[in-house]
């Protein structure tokens, strides 16, 4: 029995399964909210690569560095944004982003 | 069964098992080190798939540089844990059927759409001269060139907001700003006054004897 295309989808699907659940039980924690967001970037990528391996396309590995790259830039500013919104207001509960609601 | 399908199973396992840490653990510098396992595993499998430049780049730049980050960033707050773990196991059960839900519904679709691609592996391996990075880096500056020049664009972006949106200027500080530092020229610090560097003593001889004569 040999790995098939199959078996790296469904590890990037529950992958994905997990990250899913990890946003919906953690509304209020703003830095495993943007790990869970990681995860299912990873669990997408994880998709990519396993399509241009077993269908014999680089163009899914060029894919897969672009959306590293947008990773990181997001990552990078959303950590700034949290520290921004920790220094204001001494707290990273999503319940307190409430100052635009009008 | 080959040793791929073992390594295969055994990067799998751990994988699940850290990405369920990441959404569970208690401790924020828990859930970012359990992040890193699974980077880590995610690069593994990459590598049983043979895109070893994507594997290396998730180890160095993930690991190494945004993990990091997190690292740092999660070690600087001051987490009030009860108050953003409030309601967690409450909704766990709802939240695992959802999750189980959602893996089952994208396996079924999956599976059932993709059931027998195993591809040739073999084919690829048999040539030594295979490089994957050659090959990605000849599409990458070829076909690619323009989105290459705009992912770069894009990190400059991130870097710029990222070091705008934290910097700060310190009300208590004293310090001198470099810009009018540099700007000052000679004539906004030193006056030179006209003066002779000597002084006619007649005038005050003259004064003097002038008081001299009011005196008697």
């Amino acid at each position: 029995m040999t790995v098939s295309l199959g078996h790296f989808l469904a590890v990037g699907a529950i992958l994905f399964a997990i990250s899913v659940v990890g946003i919906f039980l953690n509304r209020k924690n703003l830095i495993v909210l943007l790990m869970a967001i990681e995860l299912m970037l990873l669990a997408v990528n994880m998709n990519f690569v396993a399509f241009s391996h077993f269908l014999g396309d680089m163009h899914g590995q060029v894919f897969v560095f672009f959306i590293l790259t947008v990773a990181a830039a997001e990552s990078a500013i959303g950590l700034a944004i949290l520290v921004l919104l920790f220094r204001n207001k001494s707290s990273i509960s999503v319940e307190e982003l409430n100052t635009l609601k009008g | 069964m080959d040793y791929q399908t073992g390594f295969f199973y055994l990067f799998a396992a751990v994988l699940l098992y850290a990405g369920y840490r990441v959404i569970t653990a208690r401790n924020p510098v828990h859930a970012v080190l359990h992040l890193m396992l699974a980077f880590s595993q995610a690069a593994a499998l990459w590598l049983l798939l043979r895109a070893e430049f994507l594997g290396i780049t998730l180890v160095l730049v993930y690991l190494g540089a945004v993990m990091v980050l997190f690292l740092f960033v999660v070690m600087m707050l001051d987490i009030n844990l009860d108050t953003v773990r409030q309601g967690f196991w409450k909704h766990f059960p709802v939240a695992a059927l959802l999750g189980a839900f959602v893996a089952a519904e994208l396996i079924a679709v999956l599976w059932a759409g993709f059931p027998t691609v195993t591809g040739n592996p073999g084919a690829v391996a048999a040539d030594p001269g295979y490089s994957n990075t050659r090959e990605l880096g000849v599409l990458l500056y070829t076909e690619y060139l323009y989105p290459i020049e705009v992912a770069a664009v894009i990190l400059l972006v991130a870097m710029i907001a990222a070091i705008a949106l934290t910097l700060r200027q310190r009300k208590d500080s004293k310090a001198i700003n470099p810009n009018l530092q540099v700007h000052v020229r000679a004539s906004d610090r030193l006056v030179v006054l006209p003066m002779n560097a000597t002084q006619k003593a007649a005038p005050a001889a003259e004064a003097a004897a002038a008081q001299e004569g009011q005196k008697p």
